[in-house]
């Protein structure tokens, strides 16, 4: 068993309706589920993009985490994230960036889960702070994000369109 | 960010009956924790009732309860019932059609699109869990 499948079943948090949903980390058999989850939520499909992925994220490099919830045999959502150092003058930090639950089984607190089971590989891993970057129109995972307890990092996000 | 007397008012009046909504509190009660006067906050507790977020429990023992959904209203449904957004507001004042007023209007409008993203994902139930981590926090400082 990993950390990860450790620290789902000792999650304290489980609401009553989710009994055997264990966080653990990504294997190459669940790409096609991952890949269609984020066609699902997202209406684009990236096949390439996910593979890439799960070579950079899912092979257990340390630092780098690619995980999956998995209830009764099927994958319900992912998350994936890595500890980045100095990236923007910032000390080693956890960075979540891409967080994704089936929508027909939302609010069932599998996001929360695997957000905690992603924290703890952060913490075992000595960082005590995580991040992470989200659309400004994506309520719905900046609503999750807040509920979970995160707050305005200490940076601003800037942009320049190239063509003006 | 400056809101109205009133907004800030219904933020704490609905936070107060969110963190207990099984109990009722009366309105004295609530004005005597905010310092404010009852018939003031009676006029905000009637706008709240109105946007179905508190009932009034009249009789012996009644007062007002929480009965919006804690994990679905936000902080922007709450200051929109005090403060509908008026987009052309800014554009009668004196300026705002110069090339200045244009480029201010663009900064101001990253400004506000940011604070709206913020106000509308912060649910009543992730005030409370903030309030909460708040109080611990300043409980472990007094203890330390």
């Amino acid at each position: 068993m990993s950390d990860t499948d450790i620290m789902a079943e000792n999650d304290s948090e489980r609401a009553p309706g989710d009994a055997g949903l264990m966080i653990r980390n990504a294997v190459a058999h669940d790409l096609p589920v991952v890949i269609a989850l984020d066609e699902r939520n997202t209406g684009i499909p990236k096949p390439d993009y996910w593979r890439d992925m799960f070579e950079r994220f899912g092979t257990g490099r340390e630092g780098r985490y690619f995980l999956v919830a998995e209830s009764k045999g099927q994958v319900v959502g992912f998350i994936i994230g890595e500890i980045r150092a100095w990236e923007f003058g910032s000390p080693p930090c956890g960075w979540i960036f891409a967080l994704t639950v089936n929508p027909d089984i939302r609010l069932g607190r599998i996001g929360t889960q695997m957000f905690n089971a992603i924290c703890g590989c952060f913490k075992a891993a000595g960082v005590t702070k995580v991040r992470t970057m989200t659309s400004r129109d994506d309520l719905t995972v900046l609503s999750f994000f807040r509920s979970q307890g995160m707050m305005a990092g200490p940076s601003i996000q800037l942009e320049l369109d190239l063509d003006e | 960010m400056r809101l109205h007397r009133a907004t800030r008012l219904a933020l704490y009046a609905v936070l107060e009956l969110a963190a207990t909504p099984e109990r009722q509190v009366s309105a004295a009660d609530i004005a005597a924790k905010f310092g404010v006067s009852i018939n003031h906050l009676a006029k905000v507790l009637r706008d709240l009732g109105r946007a179905n977020l508190v009932d009034a429990v009249r009789g012996a023992g009644g007062g007002y309860r929480f009965c919006g959904n804690v994990r679905r209203t936000t902080l922007k449904d709450v200051i929109e019932i005090f403060e509908p957004e008026n987009g052309a507001e800014g554009n009668a004042e004196p300026g705002a059609q110069t090339e200045f007023g244009a480029a201010l209007a663009v900064v101001f409008d990253e400004i506000d699109d940011i604070a709206r993203a913020t106000l509308d994902s912060i649910t009543l139930e992730t005030m409370l869990k903030l309030t909460h981590r708040i109080q611990k926090r300043e409980q472990r400082q007094d203890v330390a």
